[in-house]
């Protein structure tokens, strides 16, 4: 595949890394409320938007990822206390670091998204998946393949 | 050879109708590791249950990813379901195929099918890395601890100490009480508060499992829930309790006089004192900074005519430390300093008080023996006008927040005044007037109604001194006009604050507060009386303001979550926390801060290094404290901590195995 040509059928691939109390119930809540959204996303759990190590990210886009959104609780609510805090500050950090490199910082996107609220968790995955695509595939940082 | 089983389950048609489970199913025995897979129409149930375990046996499975619905939902069944099966409960993954697919792509088969094999595909990759985790158990110390004797801790201590357990309960004060001993009447029933308080704290002191110690403070909080170790400061009361009889020979005799911080210093106190009449315990203690005594060695009057020897000048502070299983934070409130508002003359005008100097003044044990009396001349107001929402929902100089007892207690003050004084006035400035609450409503009508206090809505600009008279300057913003008011005595309904010292008890302890100092609550609606530390609970005004049902409710609420806890003999943990890797752990400490449980410290370790002993700091992980967020993980440098059940490793094996 020449890295210019856009792929037939080509489709964003995105990780959605949700904390397991706010974002994580957020999407259920989307789901036992039957809101629809690109099939685009793949959920990744981890306990907190916290535990998020900023490898994860590099990894994914590594690995052809074409986006990355970090989702947790609202700063101030989360259920570790703090954890959000630093999600909110490694994402500007890694959003700078991603540009450096040359990738989109757009690419990488966090978000605040509670246990209540599934339309927010359905609007934030619909708009970057859209935003995403028409970014078309991520090329930088991708292993050669 | 890791052998992992994996089961798709159609939730009827829930998930079936838009993924097709058996090309899941089919699919996922390509993936590495697998060994077995198939799809069930019900795996939570029962059948499919017995599916499962059956397969671990026939199969020799030792991990299994369920595809089915959330694991909010379904984890702790199949948790349950694999180790009956024969496995640890923590080589379970679970597959999110119903809420994060089924549901939410119903008309797109082809593309649910495949986000559903990749979601499939990430769960196998994880439980591969999954380690067999096991819950330990730490022990349960069978004594609580509750800090501030208000009503709110007594009401604890005594539903704990009913319970069957021991209770401690630390009171800074040299007596237990708290604010509603300084109150006069309690909304909506006009009853005496002293005559419903004293009783329980008669009770308290007396019951058998209720340990008080009182002119304490918190030194220092070590330790976890179940296992708090708390030193405590015992004041030096000067006056030995064993021997004193509580004659009060020595108050009588004592030629010092200070202001009386219970009677809101509008009367005077001896440096050797009890504050109210009816103090638990009713023996004095000396005020060292204004004792003769202790500031110039001279006089000691009290001990020489005290019957019983008890005045001791050389007793010491005394530290004590003690194991508690938990903590109840009972410590109330402070009131808002008035002195900001200049426009009211707080503080430079003497007939100018706050809501808690009028309990006094209404009190019958208080500076004026019960009569409504102005500080400044003793004289009987004949126009008393109240404020409402003085330091409370005010941005700009106070709180934003309602203090939620004024408005009742201020209807309370009205009535009194005009049922005490004749011919007298009540004028209340208010912005609104809330009263939720069984019978408050119906107390506030009666108020405008039955007692004719005279409510007006609108601020009041400016108060100044005219003769002996205090001019109101205010504003009817329903008339819209303005009002002056010749007053004799100005109330003000001051905001409750949260205590002066609340957040170094909150640091001490390792617990959370809000902007304005409150404690925090684990969850605002479902979680009222934890907080975000285990074994810590919170009861009465310290939480926020509140009145006294309020309190008392919170705190027998907070006294049941106590004993659950120290009903059992241990209580077992969560084994998803952090770990630290010894050997390549730096010792740099990043962790240490950043973890909101204040579960890493270092330790200092001996190892052998080429033949010489050698020590080294590492970090130490306390398996109490830890509640497994993993913001410690990403902390360490050099990837010597991780967390169990979500390891570097596991999280990215998952972004690996969708991608490729």
């Amino acid at each position: 595949m020449s890295v210019k040509e856009m792929p037939q059928n080509w489709e964003p691939k995105i990780l959605v890394f949700a904390c397991n109390w706010c974002t994580y119930a957020g999407a259920d809540l989307a789901g036992l409320s039957r809101l629809q959204y690109p099939p685009n996303i793949r959920i990744l759990r981890v306990p907190c938007s916290g535990r998020v190590n900023p490898q994860f990210v590099i990894r994914a886009f590594q690995r052809g990822v074409d986006g990355v959104l970090v989702a947790g609780c609202h700063p101030g609510d989360c259920h570790y206390v703090s954890g959000n805090y630093f999600t909110r500050r490694r994402y500007l950090l890694m959003q700078r670091l991603l540009q450096y490199v040359g990738v989109d910082p757009e690419r990488f996107q966090a978000r605040w998204i509670s246990g209540s609220e599934g339309p927010k968790f359905q609007q934030v995955v619909t708009q970057i998946t859209e935003e995403i695509r028409a970014m078309g595939p991520n090329r930088k940082l991708r292993d050669a393949q | 050879m890791k052998r992992v089983g994996v089961f798709v389950c159609h939730c009827g048609t829930n998930i079936s109708a838009a993924v097709d489970c058996e090309k899941v199913a089919e699919n996922a025995k390509s993936f590495p590791g697998v060994a077995y897979s198939t799809d069930y129409k019900y795996m939570c149930a029962e059948p499919g249950q017995e599916l499962i375990k059956k397969a671990i046996k026939e199969q020799k499975l030792d991990r299994i990813v369920v595809a089915s619905c959330s694991p909010r939902m379904h984890e702790p069944t199949f948790r349950r379901c694999i180790e009956s099966g024969g496995l640890n409960a923590y080589l379970l993954e679970m597959a999110n195929i119903r809420e994060h697919c089924s549901w939410v792509h119903p008309d797109d088969k082809e593309r649910a099918t495949i986000k559903a094999t990749d979601l499939v595909k990430m769960a196998v990759a994880k439980v591969m890395q999954n380690e067999a985790l096991v819950r330990s158990t730490i022990p349960i110390t069978k004594r609580a601890l509750v800090i501030g004797g208000g009503i709110a801790g007594i009401q604890a201590a005594l539903d704990i100490a009913n319970a069957g357990h021991i209770v401690d309960v630390v009171e800074k004060e040299p007596s237990i009480g708290g604010r509603m001993a300084q109150v006069d009447k309690t909304f909506p029933t006009l009853d005496c508060s002293a005559c419903i308080l004293t009783p329980k704290m008669v009770d308290v002191a007396n019951h058998p499992n209720v340990n008080l110690i009182t002119y304490s403070e918190i030194e220092k909080v070590e330790g976890y829930v179940g296992n708090f170790d708390v030193t405590i400061r015992k004041k030096a009361r000067s006056v030995d309790l064993k021997a004193c009889t509580g004659c009060g020979t020595c108050i009588q005799k004592c030629p010092t006089k200070v202001p009386s911080e219970f009677e809101m210093e509008m009367m005077d106190r001896k440096a050797i004192f009890t504050p109210f009449p009816q103090a638990i315990p009713n023996k004095p203690v000396i005020d060292r900074e204004s004792c003769r005594y202790f500031k110039s060695g001279k006089c000691g009057v009290c001990q020489k005519v005290c019957p019983t020897n008890a005045v001791d000048f050389t007793q010491e502070d005394e530290l004590v430390t003690e194991r508690y299983g938990a903590i109840v934070a009972a410590t109330g409130f402070d009131l808002f300093d008035d002195s900001v508002y200049g426009e009211y003359g707080y503080g430079k005008y003497k007939d100018v008080i706050t809501g808690l100097h009028f309990e006094r003044l209404l009190n019958a044990s208080g500076p004026t023996m019960g009569k409504i009396k102005r500080p400044s001349d003793g004289k009987i107001p004949q126009n008393v006008v109240f404020i409402k929402c003085v330091g409370s929902r005010d941005e700009a100089k106070g709180k934003a927040y309602c203090s939620k007892t004024c408005c009742m207690y201020t209807a309370k003050h009205a009535t009194l005044v005009r049922e005490k004084i004749k011919d007298s006035n009540a004028y209340v400035f208010y912005m609104d007037v809330r009263t939720p609450g069984k019978g408050y409503d119906e107390f506030y009508t009666r108020t405008t109604d039955q007692y004719g206090a005279k409510y007006i809505r609108g601020r009041v600009s400016k108060i100044y001194e005219k003769g002996d008279k205090l001019i109101v300057w205010g504003e009817d913003t329903l008339l819209g006009r303005p009002v002056e008011i010749e007053a004799d005595m100005v109330v003000l309904a001051t905001a409750m604050v949260a205590k002066a010292d609340a957040a170094k008890l909150a640091q001490m302890v390792g617990f959370s507060y809000d902007q304005n100092n409150f404690y925090t609550e684990a969850h605002p609606k479902l979680a009222p009386v934890e907080t975000h530390t285990a074994g810590v609970f919170l009861a009465g005004a310290c939480q926020g303001p509140k009145d006294i049902p309020e309190s008392v409710a919170q705190a027998s609420a907070a006294a049941v979550k106590v004993c659950g806890l120290l009903s059992k003999e241990e209580m077992p943990t969560e084994p998803i926390i952090s770990a630290v890797n010894e050997a390549i752990c730096s010792g740099c400490g990043m962790c240490v801060p950043v973890c909101p449980y204040t579960a890493i410290d270092l330790k200092v370790i001996q190892e052998r290094v080429h033949g010489k002993t050698v020590s080294r700091k590492i970090a130490n992980v306390n398996s109490g404290l830890c509640q497994g967020c993993g913001a410690c993980t990403v902390a360490c440098r050099s990837a010597a901590l991780n967390l169990k059940h979500f390891t570097n490793e596991q999280i990215l094996a998952e972004v690996d195995a969708l991608c490729l």
